[in-house]
């Protein structure tokens, strides 16, 4: 027996063309940020070498944060555009990035507490 | 999306049963799930690789000494461009899974083919990249390195001949250190009659200075390069099914949002190995 009661999310899904073209806009903005971040991490690559900061960490920590905030940009644009998660329903979106923050954190404690520690095999 | 998830309700409404109160299908909320445990996968893998760059910060090797590669260019140095290719190829079909989703939304099959076909191809260009970049790094360079003894490596550059560097000119055996120096004379004759040589790279010794690094490297971007190969072929068979005519007779293209999820989280994967492995 087919049951009535369910509703089929993916049929509320769909757009007409008028607002697909806004949506594409959207997606050629994104792609537009996403690459000019990568060149702007390859350019600084290139330019920055970790050979030239081999004795001056001080330098070298500034720049590895810039990459890492670059990518965490990066990551956000993927992650609530082209997975349209920031489109979703706020539960869903805290169901998804809370668990998994909270075990990422769990790793990043481990990593920069032990691995600065004094003792060394 | 549009839709079920704008609506107006209220959380009354909304956690009142006889609805998803994420307003979202099964399959899609299962789809999520998965990436939720996969994303932790590798989130334990690079905080290893991290850990371990740390624990042996003195020796790590330096990528950019590794990967300077560039099909077709010799005897020049491109350190990241032949790595910044493959992230840029991996972002563009990113891009091109996204716009099948949208052409889904239209129930537009022709943009669906179009733009999944697309997809399937960047990510096959990935996968031979990453097969190119794999064997040059197995393979090693063209004199090997001398193994140091206390965990980094030294690059041979030249055995004999006049060779110039850095305009300078040498005679004979050339041995960069890691830190970009030319080894002294003195040093490069011990090498010569102590050291050993290793060429290339695998999971128990490699010339580029610690065999943890090459293990590291083997293992991550295996696993991402084994979740792009299941992608390319997943997206293929979701390709067929889509000129089958399969989803015009369901109605809805979430078929194709489902593996468009699990393509996008390929990429953001990238985009942290990219970072992680080959900036920092």
């Amino acid at each position: 027996m087919k049951r009535d009661d369910i509703i089929e999310y993916s049929l509320y899904n769909h757009h007409n063309e008028e607002e697909g073209v806004k949506k594409r806009k959207e997606i050629w903005k994104v792609t537009i940020i996403l690459s000019v971040i990568t060149i702007i991490e390859v350019t600084m690559g290139i330019l920055l070498g970790k050979v030239g900061f081999l004795e001056d960490q001080a330098t070298w920590d500034l720049i590895k944060i810039a990459y890492i905030g670059l990518t965490i940009v990066k990551a956000g644009y993927i992650i609530l555009s082209f997975m349209h998660l920031g489109e979703e329903r706020k539960p869903l979106r805290w169901l998804i990035l809370a668990p998994y923050m909270f075990f990422a954190m769990y790793l990043l404690f481990f990593l920069l507490v032990e691995s600065n520690a004094d003792v060394k095999i | 999306m549009a839709g079920e998830a704008t609506k107006q309700l209220t959380t009354k409404e909304l956690w009142a049963g006889k609805r998803s109160p994420f307003s979202i299908s099964y399959g899609k909320m299962m789809m999520w799930f998965f990436l939720i445990s996969d994303a932790l996968t590798f989130t334990g893998f690079l905080s290893a690789l991290a850990f371990m760059r740390v624990y042996f910060a003195d020796v790590w090797p330096i990528t950019e000494n590794i990967f300077y590669h560039f099909p077709l260019v010799h005897h020049t140095e491109l350190p990241l461009l032949y790595v910044a290719f493959m992230t840029f190829i991996l972002i563009i079909s990113s891009v091109t899974m996204v716009l099948a989703v949208e052409a889904g939304h239209r129930m537009d099959k022709n943009g669906v083919t179009k733009w999944l076909f697309l997809t399937v191809i960047g990510g096959a260009v990935f996968l031979g990249s990453q097969a190119w970049e794999w064997s040059t790094f197995i393979e090693g360079s063209h004199h090997g390195a001398y193994d140091m003894g206390d965990g980094t490596m030294g690059r041979i550059l030249n055995v004999e001949g006049a060779f110039e560097y850095d305009g300078t000119t040498y005679e004979g055996t050339v041995v960069q250190l890691r830190n970009g120096e030319i080894a002294s004379p003195e040093l490069t004759a011990d090498l010569k009659s102590n050291a050993r040589i290793v060429h290339g790279a695998n999971l128990v010794e490699n010339e580029y200075g610690l065999p943890l690094y090459a293990d590291f490297f083997f293992f991550i971007t295996g696993f991402h390069g084994t979740h792009v190969l299941s992608g390319v072929i997943i997206n293929f068979l979701i390709l067929l099914r889509v000129r089958k005519g399969e989803f015009e007779k369901t109605g809805h293209y979430e078929m194709v949002e489902k593996v468009g999820l699990y393509w996008h989280f390929i990429d953001l994967v990238w985009v942290f190995v990219f970072t992680f492995f080959y900036l920092v």
